[in-house]
């Protein structure tokens, strides 16, 4: 990377994981969480800041160590770098708000197996200076926080009929409970991911099949 | 915690499905079940690193907790874990290549794969002795195989429906999902007391 040209090109790298990559609605990684905390918009925030955390925080580590890590056990030193920050996320969050930790469950230490995370250190952070990788890191943490909110948000309010609480609707609004059980997860996601496919169509009308590129994501 | 064994293995391969109920191993569930063939040996592949995972969660927890070090339960589970993805990964490299060409990277994907953690973490918070640990590994290795297999039979069947463009792919996989979940839904109360 040019010194010089340093500036845009990280801003580009930070918005590269809010929208245009979107961890969850583009490249669909990181599904665990995403379907199993999102069943509220506050749990949907505090998990994607949790992920960002540990995202950022282990991304920049290991880019700072990328000439020092032998090739044959990188996976392994990451997986242990990733579990480091981790444990610190699981200790801040019980120690911060103990009804959010009941809520997230076990489900804050599966930051470990995010896909998201490890797939960003051995694409990303491994071969990229620190300061990029971290920018990098905390756009995609922040895309996979709008991410989680989305799903949340309308399973909150269709399941739930409030958001972030609120009542929504009144006394006689007759809940779709459904959208908060597992089911209702997959749909939510689904139909958020036919509509970026369907943005995604329409932007690129002249070339050929938005099939094609959802298949293609599918498989990064 | 009280469960019968009977309980806790129908109620992780049905009611509690780790796919479909939990949302553990979703990165393979939605990446590998294109074909059967394909799905049903990773679901193999992956039961038996549950399986693992959790006999030596347990023997972990063994010296863990005595000592006061549950703050590194984490590194260590994920340690043995991926120790033990690797011995798989050399059985399967020698056993059958062809079968290893096909899995690709969702071969080494076990390690980050929730369902192994995730049984790992779950029958530590919920205080399961060895029988019912090894049953709940049993269970859950069953259910996601059960899943992987169902899913990748479901959509081996719609490959060559019409299908809007838009509903291609993902969209598709994940509404797929949906509905079998759904249906899942409807063990609810099979395995007793939740």
């Amino acid at each position: 990377m040019v010194p010089g040209m340093n500036p845009p090109t990280s801003w580009s790298e930070f918005l590269e994981g809010l929208w245009q990559r979107n961890p969850v609605f583009i490249m669909v990684l990181g599904m665990c969480p995403t379907m199993a905390i999102t069943t509220s918009a506050i749990n949907s925030i505090s998990m994607g800041l949790a992920t960002t955390f540990v995202l950022a925080a282990s991304c920049w580590l290991i880019s700072l160590l990328r000439h020092v890590i032998p090739k044959e056990v990188r996976i392994a030193t990451y997986i242990v770098i990733i579990a480091t920050f981790v444990t610190v996320v699981d200790y801040a969050i019980q120690a911060i708000s103990l009804s959010l930790y009941e809520a997230l469950g076990a489900y804050i230490k599966l930051i470990v197996a995010n896909c998201l995370v490890l797939g960003r250190a051995e694409a990303h952070a491994a071969r990229t200076p620190p300061m990029g990788a971290t920018l990098n890191a905390t756009g995609m943490g922040l895309g996979f926080t709008l991410g989680l909110f989305m799903i949340g948000a309308v399973r909150e309010i269709l399941g739930a009929g409030s958001l972030f609480g609120v009542a929504l609707f009144g006394a006689h609004y007759q809940p779709w409970v459904v959208m908060i059980l597992p089911p209702g997860g997959f749909f939510v996601m689904g139909l958020w991911v036919m509509l970026f496919a369907i943005i995604e169509a329409r932007k690129s009308r002249s070339t050929p099949p938005a099939g094609a590129a959802a298949q293609g994501a599918h498989h990064a | 915690m009280h469960d019968t064994l009977s309980q806790i293995l129908i109620t992780t391969i049905l009611s509690g499905n780790f796919v479909l109920a939990m949302f553990l191993g979703m990165c393979p569930f939605l990446g590998v079940t294109h074909s059967v063939k394909v799905a049903f040996p990773l679901g193999l592949a992956t039961t038996f690193v549950i399986f693992m995972a959790s006999l030596f969660a347990y023997l972990l927890n063994l010296i863990l907790i005595p000592m006061h070090m549950e703050y590194l339960e984490l590194i260590s589970y994920i340690t043995v874990i991926a120790a033990a993805v690797q011995l798989v990964e050399m059985f399967v490299k020698k056993q059958s290549p062809e079968l290893f060409r096909a899995l690709g990277i969702y071969l080494p994907l076990i390690t980050t794969n929730c369902a192994v953690l995730g049984v790992a973490l779950f029958q530590t918070a919920r205080d399961y002795n060895f029988v019912q640990s090894l049953t709940f590994a049993m269970g859950g290795g069953i259910g996601f195989t059960l899943a992987l297999t169902l899913l990748a039979s479901v959509r081996e069947r719609v490959r060559f429906s019409k299908v809007p463009s838009a509903m291609m792919g993902t969209a598709l996989t994940l509404m797929l999902a949906g509905i079998l979940s759904l249906a899942f839904m409807g063990f609810a109360g099979l395995g007793g007391g939740e």
